[in-house]
């Protein structure tokens, strides 16, 4: 089931020289009774029917692959979204919450504990934690309560509780950090679900082959409809989960992949999370990646208007493929999302989540790129009811 | 024979470790606090850099971090304060940082730039052994001890791994948790320092959570070859930023009275 070949983790859960530990002494012992059990499922016939049974019977699994005619017609390709937005819960994150979740039940864990920033992650989590029977605990910077308070609602409404985080900036960044906080104090029974194929070594390996079922899906998908392998996949960037699961079954295929960060208000103002594009090599959340940072290292303040891509780092295996130029990366900034937020809800009927419209944004604002034949993918990694609200508000509608 | 060695060396009484933040609540007045805690009898000072994100911290250090970035503190700042410190006093300092502070310097330079100023060991809170390898050959090179954690969940296998790599002496990690005062100081700790005295002959201190005359005394009579006092220090720095002769006036009075603590002979021992 699980990808064998391609990029793998190489020694002490490497990405190339990026991923790696790099955290407390405390974690160490959880960290290498996870790696241990988690080899020991990745390949185990009873975990992943187990799994599989959920992704499909609960989950919703698979996912459609949608042509749309409309968008195709005035973007001039021919485009697909992968309907990642119609797995249960309105995103991808299910994929992983439902494989961490086992993974935990199986180890002994009694309680879960999870950061959000949208609030998507935390409601997958949520949603795991209900029907597996253990109690979640959700970091949210308040920030992004704020932001995202109907996924708050959703979540306790689900049995999760809710912390919101008063430090630092008081979003993603932030809950992270109390999370670990969290983890560090009650490390011998707790599991730390962690939403996005970042911190240290197993999560980014374990949360991309969660992931990977995406692309699977969609090669198989793609293949039956076209006859062929797509000629572009378009995927969003933060932590970069989505992207990787989609991406990852295609590395060896002559198909160009294309990561798409928040740009923000523009690079060139400061106010923006594109870790790839802008940042440079620091260690952050436990491993060695692309950060945005100071001088000295200190980690900086990021913005998007997608609260789920406003991080400062970004999954360590993205590093390694943007540095051997494998995977291409790029931005769209806050005013082009919300444009292609609306084309995509007037065309075809499908109202994005801000992270996924980044991917839109992305293949609107480079349409000539593609020509008339070419199949490009989107994927589209989640509803945007949870944004309707706020961007009703930008509008001055509400 | 370095300094961190020579605090340990045949004294009978265990080592006072004081920490503080550096650069808080600025610059100069770190400088005045350092003094203060040494004029006072710290055996040996520690000092924080801050860090933007210092997850194994809790929130008085972390507000103490916040005052010192705020105050505009680098790494450069960092070093000239020990310069500042090294200047007056010969106690031994050890720097407490987060790696991406250090990875972002240059490791080599970040080590050659402690050297100079009078570092004598550095602790990486995120750095486990298995990623200490390059820092390692750094330390050797510029004659800093690399001071590294054991923590409870620490296996014995690993504690050996870590004794053997480990510099000045073994920092263990009394709570399962963040730094930050706390009531008492759980048998679990006093459990890791005969595990950890079983397996080397690096000197053992406890730290996280320790912050009590009666705390200390009883790291003291269970073998602990020294104690680390941070959250409760900086808790002093924090209440009295308004009048610094008072924070300076009272942090001399606290350490003391850990020194005292720490003199009298214990029955239990």
């Amino acid at each position: 089931m699980w990808p064998a070949a391609g990029c793998d983790v190489g020694a002490k859960g490497r990405f190339g020289t990026y991923g790696g530990q790099y955290v407390s002494e405390t974690l160490m012992s959880a960290l290498l009774e996870l790696e241990e059990a988690y080899s020991g499922i990745r390949n185990n016939p009873g975990f992943t029917r187990e799994l599989d049974a959920y992704q499909r019977d609960y989950a919703g699994r698979p996912t459609p692959l949608t042509f749309c005619e409309n968008a195709s017609r005035e973007l001039g390709c021919r485009l697909y979204l992968k309907r990642e937005d119609l797995v249960h819960g309105g995103s991808h994150k299910l994929n992983n919450t439902l494989g961490q979740a086992l993974l935990a039940r199986q180890m002994g864990r009694k309680r879960l504990i999870a950061e959000t920033g949208a609030g998507q992650h935390g409601v997958a989590a949520a949603i795991a934690g209900a029907v597996l029977g253990l109690p979640v605990e959700v970091y949210m910077g308040e920030a992004d309560t704020q932001r995202q308070a109907l996924n708050v609602f959703r979540m306790e409404l689900m049995g999760a509780t809710v912390i919101p985080v008063k430090s630092g900036t008081r979003t993603l960044k932030d809950a992270i950090n109390e999370a670990l906080r969290d983890w560090v104090e009650n490390v011998q029974d707790t599991h730390y679900l962690i939403g996005s194929v970042v911190g240290p070594h197993p999560y980014p390996l374990m949360v991309r082959d969660f992931q990977s079922v995406i692309g699977r899906e969609t090669r198989e998908q793609v293949q039956k409809k076209e006859g062929r392998l797509p000629d572009a996949i378009v995927a969003c960037v933060g932590g970069g989960s989505n992207a990787i699961g989609i991406f990852h079954p295609f590395l060896s295929d002559d198909v160009d992949l294309i990561g798409v960060e928040a740009a923000g208000k523009g690079i060139g103002t400061g106010e923006h999370s594109a870790s790839l594009c802008a940042g440079e090599p620091g260690v952050l959340h436990g491993a060695l990646s692309y950060l945005l940072q100071d001088r000295d290292g200190q980690v900086l303040p990021t913005h998007s208007i997608a609260a789920g891509l406003d991080y400062p780092g970004v999954g360590p295996e993205h590093a390694m493929l943007r540095d051997s130029t494998r995977v291409e990366y790029h931005t769209a900034v806050d005013h082009d999302v919300l444009e292609a937020f609306r084309f995509l809800s007037r065309m075809e009927g499908i109202i994005p989540a801000l992270e996924s419209a980044h991917a839109v944004a992305y293949v609107m604002k480079n349409a000539d790129r593609f020509g008339r034949g070419d199949v490009v993918v989107i994927n589209l990694s989640g509803r945007g009811d949870k944004d309707v609200a706020e961007v009703a508000k930008m509008q001055g509608c509400a | 024979m370095g300094r961190i060695a020579g605090v340990f060396k045949g004294r009978s009484s265990t080592a006072l470790i004081g920490f503080t933040v550096a650069g808080d609540p600025d610059k100069d007045t770190c400088v005045r606090i350092a003094r203060a805690l040494i004029h006072a009898g710290t055996d040996i000072l520690e000092l924080g850099v801050p860090f933007s994100d210092p997850v194994a911290d809790g929130p008085t250090i972390q507000r103490a971090g916040d005052r010192a970035l705020a105050a505009g503190t680098t790494p450069d700042t960092v070093f000239a304060i020990v310069r500042d410190v090294r200047g007056h006093s010969d106690v031994p300092i050890v720097l407490l940082t987060y790696f991406n502070t250090v990875f972002r310097r240059g490791i080599e330079k970040f080590y050659r730039d402690a050297c100079a100023a009078g570092v004598d060991g550095i602790l990486i809170a995120d750095m486990p052994v298995e990623e200490s390898g390059e820092v390692l050959v750094a330390a050797k090179k510029n004659a800093i001890d690399q001071i590294l954690l054991v923590a409870r969940t620490t296996s014995d296998e690993r504690l050996r791994t870590i004794a053997a790599n480990a510099g000045g002496f073994l920092y263990l990690v009394s709570v399962l948790g963040v730094t930050g005062a706390r009531s008492g100081v759980p048998q679990a700790a006093f459990d890791l320092v005969r595990r950890a005295k079983a397996v080397t002959d690096l000197p053992v201190a406890l730290g996280f959570g320790i912050s009590t005359p009666d705390q200390v005394a009883s790291c003291a009579a269970h073998g602990a070859d020294g104690v680390i006092v941070g959250s409760a220090i900086v808790d002093l720095v924090e209440q009295n930023l308004k009048d610094h002769a008072m924070m300076l006036h009272r942090l001399e009075g606290y350490i003391a009275s850990l020194r005292a603590a720490l003199q009298e002979p214990s029955g239990e021992r």
